[in-house]
């Protein structure tokens, strides 16, 4: 209960008028800079930072952290609208919070996935206040092949997904392999399949083939299907935010399951886009009725928000513990931490009791505000579909093409935007899922890296996998995962009388 | 008449850039770029991000700056960058020795030359370490097990080829000992891996550690360098850096290995625009900011301009090239 204690001093440090006000002021520059073009949280933070300088920390820090939630949300909100996912790990919201949006339920889209990531947030902030100490210990017992076990349970849960053919999905799985393998190799320090491209030097960044595969993919399909773009019949009123979040309670399963999924990714550290995809797998997985996923189902929106939310704040405790940056723009707010003369570091939580508690309480806080001002934004976000498409269209090449830009400042990356762009195009028209490539491209590196480490560790042996009770239970977890389709016929096999008519599996 | 007119512009021309060199040497005209070679939050980003800081806050140009990472390729990318930029003096980029050993391991688009060396501002020490309770109390036992038993220590390090690599081959021939190298992503990742006990050792620098010294999970054997380091808070149990005895005196027959923060422009640039910048950045080392920056990150303030720069890379490089050579991973 000493933890409690300690929240609670955090409170009063952070409660006070001037640390609230921050707190507003952070959120609403980080939905601005997570919704406009060309800007994004790791370049917002950048540009806030000299300000901090003159700050103490603990305000400097409620001020970036604030700015860090509402850009959070504002990645959701173009991943809903436009299908752009303004962060990695909103891709996973787009597979059916963009067809909601175009079915004109976009007020109850973004109205979910803000209840939800709030939810999963909160998840995330309890969870390492009861469990601070534990949190970072844990952290530590992970090596390369608990790191690979972590990666191989998030591919375990996500495959089979989306009923296309299993050829297709393998192709699809190994293009995006292949692509993940482009650049510098960390295990050899070799260059691979740059094909003499120094752009390709620095790898294909996820986020630009994401912008293109979603954006300019969905803009393409949607000039062809003679630009109808449905979100003209939203129903648009503060009432109906009112109205969905009363029926929230109703998701009860899909909240707690995400949020769970969420907090053991967070700290493991799977981090929080392997957590949404994982949590978007399972959600369809254990569904009662796994129909219609993929066009506007409202837990496939509820499940990867809640997990993403939930991962990113309780990664951000190993993050200060260990001192090893989450996503750039954690990155860069580590950054400033040590020009305020703080160590991240496992004696960050002795020596600046202050700092690191006034940090959590403000997660609390910010997180309680994040959501009512993005709330209070939803009527204002779901009009912007009500514009006609020959003006929205051009509007989203524009973001797609500045946010790709913006990833790297490379000329180059407007390029791959496009090719991006066609290429998922052309997989939605020869139904090829898309979803197994991006999944591959944001993990298959570290799974190759982390695989590579554990069998340089062991000499070769692959029982280097087994070797402990954590990595061996997270693996058979993966099998088992893995092997539940097929598990699952067998038991209809076996129980031929009951299961006729009763369930899909 | 057409003829008259072009010359007559040529000559103004001439006239008024003969003028403005006559009056002051070179100055920036508008934003400089700071192209750091590596991702946010790594030690080459928090050199330049420092450098930004001060000249902003001292208001040492009157041009802002804006920092841009290139980190792709072990920083390959931004050397590339310079590359293409050449003639272009409002790009400076930051680095370590990589800008010269990176040519050697990898086939890359750029050749050390391709770029002008401004400066080397500090230089970062090497240190063997192992887990808080490892059995080995100095490098001499370390060495021994090594001995007992080759192939079965692991030490682990940041990147493959890259200076930690080049440093454990160079303890392996020294010391006559046979280790696997385990390659992370970082520093940072290979400081974690340490005091979670998953490798038995590594080579980082100080301020990559030090968070996990303080904390017991880390301790230092040696340090790669001719003498001790310099004198500074004590870290842990009344111990600090000047305690921990030189590679050389514990055993590791390793005269020196350290990283140096180099400052580089494109190359074809005008020797004025690098003496605008040597003098820039001397007036950043003298500011307090630096000096806490040095302390804080435990570097060794150290300042290499003109010759004794270009014998610093010389030294380096010849130096990195054997071991590099010997392993048989130079790349022609």
């Amino acid at each position: 209960m000493d933890n409690i204690a300690s929240l609670m001093h955090g409170f009063s440090v952070a409660l006070t008028m001037h640390h609230v006000l921050l707190m507003m002021l952070g959120v609403l520059l980080g939905i601005l800079v997570g919704v406009l073009p060309g800007l994004g949280a790791p370049n917002g933070v950048t540009l806030l930072m000299p300000l901090t300088f003159s700050m103490d920390p603990i305000s400097a820090i409620i001020l970036l952290t604030s700015m860090y939630w509402g850009a959070l949300f504002g990645g959701s909100t173009t991943s809903i609208l436009f299908n752009i996912p303004g962060e990695p790990s909103s891709v996973a919201t787009t597979f059916d919070g963009h067809p909601m949006a175009k079915q004109g339920r976009a007020t109850e889209a973004l109205t979910y996935a803000f209840l939800s990531a709030g939810f999963g947030a909160l998840a995330g902030v309890v969870l390492i206040t009861l469990l601070s100490g534990w949190v970072a210990k844990f952290a530590l017992r992970f090596s390369s092949p608990e790191f690979f076990a972590v990666y191989f349970l998030a591919f375990a849960s996500f495959i089979g997904l989306g009923g296309a053919s299993p050829f297709k999905t393998v192709i699809s799985i190994m293009l995006g392999f292949a692509f993940t393998a482009v650049g510098m190799d960390t295990v050899s320090g070799n260059v691979r399949l740059t094909y003499g491209f120094d752009e390709l030097l620095r790898g294909i960044s996820f986020l630009v083939a994401v912008i293109g595969l979603f954006g300019i993919g969905e803009l393409l399909l949607t000039m062809e299907e003679g630009l109808r773009f449905e979100g003209v019949k939203a129903r648009v009123s503060p009432r109906k935010v009112f109205e969905t979040l009363l029926t929230l309670p109703r998701y009860w399963v899909t909240l707690l399951r995400s949020a769970l999924i969420g907090c053991w990714m967070g700290i493991t550290p799977g981090g929080p886009t392997a957590a949404s995809f994982m949590s978007y797998g399972l959600a369809k997985r254990f569904a009662r009725r796994p129909e219609g996923f993929g066009q506007g189902r409202e837990e496939g929106v509820i499940a990867p928000e809640t997990a993403d939310h939930a991962a990113g704040s309780s990664a951000i405790l190993p993050m200060l513990a260990l001192g090893i940056p989450g996503s750039a723009t954690a990155a860069v707010m580590m950054g400033g931490l040590m020009i305020w003369g703080l160590t991240p570091g496992p004696m960050l939580f002795i020596e600046q009791k202050d700092f690191v508690w006034g940090l959590i309480a403000s997660m609390y806080l910010g997180n309680v505000v994040a959501v009512v001002l993005v709330l209070a934004t939803v009527p204002l976000f779901a009009s912007i579909l009500r514009v006609p498409f020959a003006i929205i269209g051009p509007l989203i090449l524009v973001i797609c093409v500045s946010g790709a830009y913006t990833v790297d400042s490379a000329a180059f990356d407007l390029w791959m935007v496009l090719i991006f762009g066609v290429l998922g195009y052309v997989f939605k028209k020869l139904d090829y899922p898309i979803a197994p490539m991006v999944l591959a491209m944001v993990l298959g590196d570290k799974a190759e890296d982390a695989f590579r480490q554990s069998v340089i560790m062991s000499g070769g042996d692959l029982s280097v996998f087994w070797s402990n009770s954590l990595v061996s239970s997270i693996m058979s977890l993966g099998i088992l995962l893995l092997a539940w389709p097929l598990l699952t016929r067998i038991f209809r096999l076996l129980r031929p009388g009951r299961s006729t008519g009763t369930t899909t599996a | 008449m057409l003829m008259k007119k072009a010359l007559t512009a040529a000559t103004a021309l001439v006239a008024a850039l003969g003028i403005s060199a006559a009056e002051a040497a070179w100055k920036p005209t508008k934003p400089v770029e700071f192209v750091v070679s590596s991702g946010p939050g790594g030690g080459t980003d928090q050199f330049a991000r420092t450098v930004q800081s001060i000249i902003t806050k001292y208001n040492l140009l009157d041009q802002p700056i804006v920092v841009v990472n290139k980190g792709g390729g072990s920083g390959a990318e931004g050397f590339v960058y310079g590359k293409t930029a050449e003639g272009e003096p409002h790009k400076v980029i930051f680095g370590t020795n990589n800008e010269w050993l990176l040519p050697l391991v990898a086939k890359l688009a750029y050749k050390p030359e391709d770029l002008t060396p401004v400066a080397v501002m500090a230089v970062d020490e090497f240190l063997l370490w192992v887990t808080g309770d490892s059995p080995y109390q100095d490098a001499k036992s370390f060495i021994e097990a090594a001995k007992a038993e080759p192939g079965k220590i692991k030490i682990g390090g940041s990147q493959s080829k890259d200076t930690d690599h080049i440093l454990v081959k160079q303890i392996e021939r020294a010391a006559g000992i046979k280790v696997i190298y385990v390659p992370f992503k970082s520093g940072g990742e290979a400081a974690t891996q340490l005091a979670g006990g998953h490798v038995d050792a590594n080579t980082n620098n100080p301020s990559e550690n030090i968070g996990q010294w303080k904390a017991g999970g880390v301790r230092p054997l040696c340090v790669f360098a001719p003498e001790r380091m310099a004198k500074g808070e004590p870290v842990v149990d009344g111990k600090g850096w000047a305690d921990i005895p030189t590679c050389k005196e514990a055993g590791i027959p390793i005269e020196h290995y350290q990283m140096p923060r180099t400052v580089f422009l494109p190359g074809g640039v005008s020797q004025d625009a690098v003496d605008f910048y040597v003098e820039l950045l001397k007036q950043v080392r003298e500011k307090p900011e630096w000096q806490e920056y040095i302390t804080r990150t435990s570097q060794s303030n150290r300042f290499f301009v003109g010759e004794d720069l270009h014998t610093f890379i010389k030294n380096n490089e010849d130096e990195g090239r054997a071991v590099i050579t010997a392993e048989g991973w130079l790349v022609k």
